[in-house]
C-alpha cells in the first residue's frame, strides 16, 4: 500500500530544530488550525466528516471559554501577586475574611457557563450515537495485533486482515539501524486498507477476539472501544471530495505490540468503490474456486 | 480512647518520654511523628524509584524508533510507573504528613490507635517489595497497564497473583491509617476545637478518609475478581464464560475516580493552610472552602463513567456523566477564587511553601481546564487515550499533588526538625521544578491533540518534536529532585534554629504553631484549650 492520493497524506516530518519549532508553534497559538484537514501537529484536526467538525467546534469552543475564564482568574492572581508584596509595604487588610454575595457570585457564573456548554455538546452526543439508515456496514474484528475487515450490505463476502506494513515492522524492531524517518508514513503503513465509499453513511460494528482495543481515525472523529463479547457502534460519512488516505491508531492498550497495529481507510469515490467491490469479489470467486490451485492473494481470505 | 487527651494517664507505660534507641525505635514505632517520618522517607523512595521508571518511559520515547527497550518491558514501565507513584509516593506522603500533623493541629498527644498505625506503615515495604520484585520473575512485571483492565491484565505472568497480593496489602494500610485519622480527629480534638474550627488540613484529610474506607475494599474486590478469573476459572470478566469485562471497568473506577481526589484533596488542604500564612491574612471563606471539599467528595463517586465514555454507553448515562463531571467544576472553581480572595489585599512573601503553592494554583487549573474540556464527551472521544488525557491527570497530579506535598514538607519541615532549611537551595529546586514541569507536560496536550495513543513504546516520526522537547524537560524535571532530598536531609542534620511560629506573621489556624520546633516527642501531653 503506497498509493497516496489528495494532500491529506501529508506526515512528512516538519523541519527545524526541535525548541525553534516550538517557539514559533507557541506563538503561533491554536487559533491558526482553522481550515487544515488532518493535525498540525498541535492541534485536533478539522476533519472530513460532519462528526469531526462538530468535534472541532465543541473543542475549539470549550478551548476557548477555558482560556477566557484562565486570562480573567491567572489575571487576577498575578495581579494580586504583583500589587500585593510586602516587599512593596503592602499592608493585610485581615478583615477580608468572607463574602457570602461574592461567593454565591462565583457559584452561580460557572454553572451557567457549564450549561451553556452542555447544550451544543448533548446535540452532537445524541447525532452521534444515531446509527440508523446506514448505507455500509463493516464488521471489524481486533486481534493481538491487528484488523479484520468483514463487508455487509453492497461489499458482502469481502474479508481481510490489515496488518503492519512490512517496512515499517522492520524497521521498528529493537536496534533495527533503520532511521524511521526514511519509511514512508512510519508505524502508519498497513498491508490491506479499509476501503470505504465517500458520502455514505459507514457504520462500522466492532469486536474483538482476545483483549480490549479502540479502533481511532482522528480525522473522522471516531473511536470506539472493540471489546471481547460486545458489539459496538461507530458510524461517518466522509465528504464528497475528501477522497484519500487517512490514518489512525489502536487507542487501548492491547500488550506487546499496541503501539503497531495502525488503522489506514482509503476513501474513494462511490463509483471507484463499487469498481474495487467486483475486484475483490473475483478474487474471492477464483481463491474459491480451484482449491487446487496455490491462493492468488495472501492477504484474502474466503468466507467458507 | 475519648478522654485520652485529657491527661499524662492515658500513655502507656512502655511509652517514654524518650524515643527507643536504634532500630527498635522505628520498628515497634508507636509514636506519631516516627511513624509519619518513616512514612514520608518511604514515600520519597518510591517518589524516586518511579521516578526512574518515567526516566525510562521518556527516554525511550526521545526519539522514534525503538532505542532502549522492548515494548513490554516499556509497559511494564508505564504499569509500574502508575502503581509505584499512586501507591507508593502520594498517597504514603499524605498519610505521612497526617500522622506527623493532625495530632499537632488539633492539640492531640498521639494518632489515637498507634498500633494499628505502626502496622499500617510496616505492610508498605513489604507491598512494594513484593511488587518490584516482579521484575525478576519469569513474564516480568505487570505490563497491562495500572488499571489492570481484562482481558489484557490476565495475561499477566508469574508476577500476577504477587500484583494482587501487593495491591491488597496497600488496601489494608490505607484503610487502616484512614480508620486512624478518622478515629484520631473525631475523638481527640482540644476541648473548645469544634468541627468548624478545626484546620483546613485536618479538614481535608477527614474527608479524605471517608473516601478510603469507601473504596479501598472495592478495588479489592475487583482485583480478587481478577485473581479467581485467572486461578479458579471464574467468569466475573470473561465474556465467553457469560462474564463481562466492561463490569470490571465500572467496578475499578467506582474506586478509580475518589481515588483520584484522595490523592488531590489534602493537598488542597495544605494549600488552605499556605497561602493565609504567607498572605498574612485568614483563609478566604473558611466554611466554604470545607462545604466545597465535601461537595467535591460526593461528586467524585458519581462520574466514574467519564473513563469510560468510549467503551460504549447508553446516551442517557453520557448525558449523566457528562453533566456530574462538569459540575465538579463549580465547587473547584469556588476553591480556586477563594485562594486568590485569600491573597487579594495580603501581604504576600515568597518563601519555598508559598511558591509552591502559587505554582500549585496555575497549574493545578491548568489540570481543571483540560479535565472540563475532557468532560465534553464528543471531544472526548477524540482526546480519550491519547496524551492528551496523560497531560490532564500529570498536570492535576504532578503540579497539583506533588506540589502540594512539596509545599506542605517545606511549610513543616522546620517545625518536625527544629531547623531552618537552605532558601537558597529550596528556591533553586523550585524553579528548576515548574519550569521544567511544563516543559515535560504541557507538549504533551498538543501530542494528544495532533493524534498520538498513550502507552505506545515508539510512534509516527511527525510527533518527534514535541516528544524530544518532553524528553528533556522530563530528565531536567528528574534531576531537580535530587535537589529535594538534599534540602531535607540537610535540614534533618542542623541549621539555623527554627522559632516556634517559624514562619514570620503565621496566622496560626493549627495548633502545631503554639508548640516549640521541634514539636515535643509527645506533642500535647496537656490538651490546650482552643476559645
Amino acid at each position: 500500500m503506497s498509493v497516496t492520493r489528495g494532500d491529506n497524506d501529508d506526515n512528512s516530518r516538519p523541519r527545524g530544530p526541535a525548541w525553534a519549532r516550538a517557539l514559533c508553534l507557541a506563538a503561533l497559538g491554536l487559533a491558526t488550525n482553522a481550515g487544515a484537514n488532518t493535525s498540525n501537529g498541535y492541534n485536533l484536526p478539522l476533519g472530513v466528516t460532519s462528526l469531526s467538525r462538530d468535534i472541532y467546534a465543541l473543542h475549539m469552543e470549550v478551548f476557548w471559554v477555558c482560556v477566557g475564564i484562565a486570562v480573567a482568574v491567572f489575571g487576577v492572581m498575578i495581579y494580586a501577586l504583583v500589587k500585593f508584596r510586602r516587599s512593596q509595604g503592602a499592608i493585610p487588610d485581615t478583615e477580608m475574611v468572607h463574602s457570602t454575595k461574592v461567593e454565591i457570585i462565583w457559584t452561580i457564573i460557572p454553572v451557567v457557563i457549564l450549561v451553556v456548554m452542555a447544550i451544543p455538546a448533548a446535540k452532537v452526543i445524541l447525532m452521534m450515537e444515531d446509527t440508523r439508515n446506514s448505507e455500509l456496514s463493516i464488521r471489524v474484528t481486533a486481534y493481538q495485533w491487528k484488523w479484520q475487515y468483514q463487508y455487509m450490505d453492497a461489499g458482502e463476502g469481502i474479508n481481510f486482515f490489515s496488518t503492519l506494513a512490512r517496512d515499517s515492522n522492520f524497521a521498528r524492531q529493537l536496534h533495527s539501524g533503520i532511521d524511521p524517518a526514511t519509511v514512508p508514513n512510519y508505524l502508519l503503513e498497513v498491508d490491506k486498507p479499509m476501503v470505504i465509499p465517500s458520502g455514505t453513511k459507514v457504520r462500522l460494528l466492532l469486536t474483538s477476539q482476545d483483549v480490549i482495543h479502540a479502533w481511532w481515525v482522528p480525522d473522522f472523529g471516531a473511536k470506539r472501544s472493540a471489546i471481547p463479547g460486545f458489539v459496538n457502534e461507530l458510524w461517518f460519512r466522509v465528504d464528497p471530495g475528501k477522497e484519500g488516505i487517512y490514518r489512525g491508531q489502536c487507542a487501548a492498550l492491547c500488550g506487546r505490540d499496541h503501539g503497531f497495529m495502525p488503522i489506514v481507510v482509503d476513501v474513494r469515490t462511490p463509483d471507484d468503490f463499487k469498481k474495487w467491490v467486483e475486484e475483490q469479489k473475483t478474487a474471492v470467486k477464483q481463491a474459491a474456486a480451484p482449491a487446487s490451485d496455490p491462493p492468488p492473494s495472501a492477504q484474502l481470505l474466503s468466507t467458507h | 480512647m475519648a478522654n485520652a487527651h485529657s491527661s499524662d494517664t492515658a500513655h502507656h507505660d512502655d511509652h517514654h518520654d524518650e524515643p527507643a534507641k536504634g532500630i527498635k525505635r522505628w520498628l515497634f514505632a508507636t509514636n506519631h511523628k516516627d511513624i509519619g517520618t518513616m512514612y514520608l522517607v518511604f514515600s520519597l523512595i518510591m517518589f524516586f524509584i518511579g521516578g526512574a521508571m518515567a526516566m525510562v518511559i521518556r527516554a525511550e520515547l526521545f526519539q522514534p524508533g525503538l532505542q532502549l527497550v522492548d515494548p513490554v518491558f516499556f509497559n511494564q514501565m508505564t504499569t509500574n510507573h502508575a502503581l509505584i507513584m499512586i501507591f507508593g509516593a502520594v498517597m504514603p506522603a499524605f498519610v505521612g504528613l497526617a500522622n506527623w500533623m493532625i495530632p499537632l493541629q488539633i492539640g492531640a498527644p498521639d494518632m489515637a490507635l498507634p498500633r494499628m498505625n505502626n502496622f499500617s506503615f510496616w505492610i508498605l515495604p513489604f507491598a512494594f517489595t513484593l511488587l518490584l520484585s516482579t521484575l525478576f520473575v519469569p513474564g516480568g512485571m505487570a505490563a497491562g497497564g495500572w488499571t489492570l483492565y481484562p482481558p489484557l491484565s490476565l495475561q499477566t505472568g508469574d508476577s500476577f497473583p504477587m500484583l494482587i497480593f501487593a495491591i491488597h496489602m496497600m488496601g489494608i494500610s490505607s484503610i487502616m491509617g484512614a480508620i486512624n485519622v478518622i478515629v484520631t480527629i473525631m475523638n481527640m480534638r482540644a476541648p473548645g476545637m469544634n468541627l468548624l474550627k478545626m484546620p483546613l488540613f485536618t479538614w481535608s484529610w477527614l474527608i479524605t478518609a471517608y473516601l478510603l474506607i469507601a473504596v479501598m475494599p472495592v478495588l479489592a474486590g475487583a482485583v480478587t475478581m481478577l485473581l479467581t478469573d485467572h486461578f479458579f476459572k471464574t467468569s466475573f470478566f470473561n465474556a465467553a464464560g457469560g462474564g463481562d469485562p466492561v463490569m470490571f471497568e465500572h467496578i475499578f473506577w467506582f474506586f478509580g475516580h475518589p481515588e483520584v481526589y484522595i490523592m488531590i484533596l489534602p493537598a488542597f488542604g495544605i494549600i488552605s493552610e499556605i497561602l493565609p500564612t504567607f498572605s498574612r491574612k485568614p483563609l478566604f471563606g473558611a466554611t466554604s472552602m470545607i462545604y466545597a471539599i465535601a461537595s467535591i467528595a460526593f461528586l467524585s463517586f458519581i462520574v466514574w463513567g467519564h473513563h469510560m465514555f468510549a467503551d460504549g454507553m447508553p446516551v442517557a448515562a453520557q448525558l449523566f456523566y457528562m453533566m456530574s463531571t462538569m459540575l465538579i467544576a463549580v465547587p473547584t472553581g469556588v476553591k480556586v477564587f477563594n485562594w486568590t480572595a485569600t491573597m487579594w489585599r495580603g501581604s504576600l512573601s515568597f518563601e519555598p511553601p508559598m511558591l509552591f503553592a502559587i505554582a500549585f494554583l496555575f497549574l493545578f487549573s491548568i489540570g481543571g481546564f483540560s479535565g472540563l474540556m475532557l468532560a465534553i464527551v464528543p471531544a472526548d472521544f477524540q482526546y480519550n487515550q491519547t496524551y492528551f488525557v496523560v497531560a490532564h491527570f500529570h498536570y492535576v497530579l504532578v503540579p497539583g499533588a506533588i506540589f502540594g506535598i512539596m509545599a506542605g514538607v517545606y511549610y513543616w519541615l522546620p517545625k518536625w526538625t527544629g531547623h531552618m532549611y537552605s532558601m537558597g537551595l529550596a528556591k533553586t529546586h523550585f524553579w528548576l521544578s515548574a519550569i521544567f514541569v511544563n516543559v515535560l507536560f504541557f507538549p504533551q496536550h498538543f501530542l494528544g491533540l495532533a493524534g498520538m495513543p498513550r502507552r505506545i513504546p515508539d510512534y509516527a516520526v511527525q510527533f518527534t518534536d514535541w516528544n524530544m522537547v518532553s524528553s528533556i524537560g522530563g530528565f531536567a524535571f528528574g534531576l531537580s529532585q535530587i535537589l529535594f532530598a538534599v534540602v531535607i536531609i540537610q535540614c534533618a542534620r542542623g541549621g539555623k534554629k527554627a522559632t516556634a511560629v517559624v514562619w514570620e506573621g503565621t496566622h496560626p489556624t493549627g495548633l502545631e504553631w503554639t508548640l516549640p520546633s521541634p514539636a515535643p516527642y509527645h506533642s500535647f501531653t496537656t490538651a490546650p484549650e482552643v476559645r
